[in-house]
């Protein structure tokens, strides 16, 4: 393992002193970017979660872009692979890779594939596109920072229609047995899966009170208010000895009218019309 | 084989303390002490093998040597999607370990039959795959596999086989091992069924027949240095597995002599059908039904070279 190069802490980059806010959206925007020029999808996934992303890695996450292996980071696991456009964009926001990088993201001969990729990409913990793998993955992580007496924490971040794998739950049947409360579950609570709403496929109400019987401390937050996440994420962990679970209710294609709450955006790209509009009200800078 | 492995990581456990062993709720009688020992280095899981397995990818990734240990298919087909994914593709360093390969527990049935587990680990990129033929090989194999900074899969037999080896083994994975050298035939065997290897070899040294026996403890990569000499040298060749005939050893050797193109050689695969075993009974018993007793194989082998060189003569006269 070599030194890094600068011990470089998150908040005296740049980024990191801005309105997370801010830098929400201009996820949202280059993530808009990305989805259009590649063709794909789960546009509408992303924007849930570019919040929550944009506070974990402008005031959260302890990492270091020039030592993306430092081995005292914190880990952030992006359970749900299907959204990283958002995730590959706040990576080369903060500098981990180039930001051309994202220009081909999807297409042929690319750096950055479909799904969370690790092969080839600094910043990205972990491979995932199949869901239910994140938490016991993180569980794993977490367990030896206990074991070992280090301090690094472990995130993770999970679609509500995960939930629906049994993986999920024989983690979360882990964590707090084993008191890892240096592990934090973020459920980005959209209310819209594959097929249908979550209340129609397969619903998880009473989905706090699920996880508080698991034996983990939960809280439910507005996942679009940075204020109120960044405040939740400062006082980690919440209860010493237990596991967090931030049940964050969110909108499905936030940040876009006509994306917003409605399932066509899991899978539709947009075109070139529904793009101009989009950045319109992404508040793209002219 | 159960106690081999057990002292192999209990040695390996106190060398290094990045090797951990974590449980699927299994393992009663076998690993109480290994935990009592080596308390941070040891972890039960529950009954939650995907859990297991990702935890375990969790832990190698932050720098650990995992092993998971459950019986039969459990640690191996229960959780395939996260040994594929969290484990091979992140090329984490875990050692999935199965007791009761085969039909080590015939008489629970056919849910306790691991017989497709070669042919699936086989298949994943990155994973080796290990079948130790007896208690000392398995006890090589498991410290073989904890320097193999890779995924691999250790198949073990169950409790109480008899040891093969009687001299110390020279174990390298992807090496077979030599038990009995014959230049009429060649015996390939993977697995507990070494022994039965040997009993086949020993029968036929009565009627003047010398086999060659080659104990195939790593299914992949497969030693196609020691299957081609095989060839070369005794021109017949017959594997052995208690493992489907699809996609095991016998489709790993095949595949060699194949691409080699190897020509005017007899060559056999013994193994199980692809099917539930249609009878319920012992490990012995099931074999049986299944031709892998010492006697019918003994009456197949003997049969086939018959036919093949008495064919092979006639059309090259």
């Amino acid at each position: 393992m070599t030194e890094p190069k600068k011990k470089q802490s998150v908040s005296s980059s740049a980024l990191t002193a801005c309105d997370a806010s801010l830098v929400a959206r201009d996820i949202r925007l280059q993530s808009a970017r990305m989805i259009h020029r590649a063709k794909s999808s789960h546009i509408g996934s992303a924007f849930s979660m570019a919040d929550l992303l944009a506070v974990l890695y402008t005031k959260t996450l302890r990492i270091d872009p020039n030592w993306p292996d430092w081995p005292e980071r914190d880990r952030f696991v992006l359970s749900k692979g299907h959204a990283c456009a958002p995730l590959y964009a706040i990576l080369a926001m903060r500098g981990f890779f180039p930001k051309d990088w994202l220009d081909d993201f999807y297409q042929d001969g690319a750096h950055l594939a479909g799904h969370a990729t690790h092969v080839g990409v600094p910043g990205v913990e972990v491979s995932t596109g199949s869901l239910g793998h994140g938490l016991p993955i993180a569980c794993g992580m977490a367990l030896v920072g206990k074991r070992d007496g280090r301090d690094y924490r472990v995130f993770t971040l999970l679609s509500d229609g995960e939930c629906d794998e049994g993986s999920v739950w024989e983690a979360a049947l882990f964590a707090p047995h084993h008191r890892l409360d240096n592990l934090i579950v973020i459920v980005d609570y959209n209310k819209i899966q594959s097929l249908g709403t979550v209340k129609e496929v397969l619903d998880l109400e009473p989905l706090a009170a699920k996880w508080r019987a698991f034996g983990w401390e939960v809280r439910e937050i507005d996942g679009h208010d940075v204020q109120e996440i960044e405040q939740i994420l400062a006082v980690l962990p919440i209860k010493t000895g237990k596991p967090t679970c931030i049940i964050s209710h969110t909108i499905k294609g936030k940040g876009v009218s006509f994306m917003e709450n409605n399932l066509l955006w899991h899978y539709r790209s947009p075109d070139r019309d529904e793009m101009t509009r989009a950045l319109v009200e992404l508040g793209e800078e002219q | 084989m159960r106690g081999a492995f057990i002292r192999a990581i209990t040695a390996l456990a106190e060398r290094d303390n990045r090797v951990h062993l974590i449980v699927g709720d299994l393992g009663f009688g076998v690993v109480e002490k290994f935990a009592q020992r080596f308390p941070a280095q040891f972890l039960n899981a529950g009954v939650a093998e995907q859990n297991m397995t990702g935890i375990a990818a969790g832990m190698a990734l932050s720098g650990k040597i995992v092993f998971t240990y459950s019986i039969a298919n459990f640690p191996v087909l229960r959780c395939l999607e996260q040994i594929r994914n969290d484990v091979c593709y992140h090329n984490a360093n875990v050692k999935i370990v199965a007791v009761g390969g085969g039909l080590a527990y015939g008489s629970l049935g056919s849910t306790h039959h691991a017989t497709e587990d070669l042919a699936i680990m086989r298949a994943l990129p990155r994973m080796v795959v290990v079948a130790p033929g007896d208690p000392m090989e398995a006890e090589a194999a498991t410290e073989a596999i904890a320097s193999h900074p890779s995924p691999c899969y250790l198949r073990l037999g169950r409790a109480g086989e008899a040891s093969v080896h009687q001299e110390k083994i020279r174990f390298r994975l992807g090496k077979a091992i030599q038990v009995g050298e014959g230049k009429d035939f060649t015996l390939i065997s993977t697995g507990g069924l070494l022994e039965t290897a040997v009993k086949v070899a020993e029968s036929f040294r009565k009627t003047g027949l010398q086999a060659r026996v080659l104990s195939m403890h790593t299914v992949k990569p497969i030693d196609s240095d020691a299957i081609l000499a095989a060839s070369r040298e005794t021109h017949a060749i017959f594997t052995l597995e208690e493992h489907s005939l699809l996609g095991g050893l016998g489709g790993a050797v095949a595949e060699v002599l194949a691409e080699a193109g190897a020509e005017g050689i007899v060559f056999k695969r013994f193994g199980l059908p692809s099917a539930f075993s249609s009878v319920i009974g012992t490990q012995e018993y099931i074999r049986a039904n299944y031709g892998l007793s010492v006697a019918s194989l003994v009456a197949a082998i003997r049969s086939t070279l018959k036919n093949e060189r008495t064919f092979s003569v006639t059309t090259a006269s």
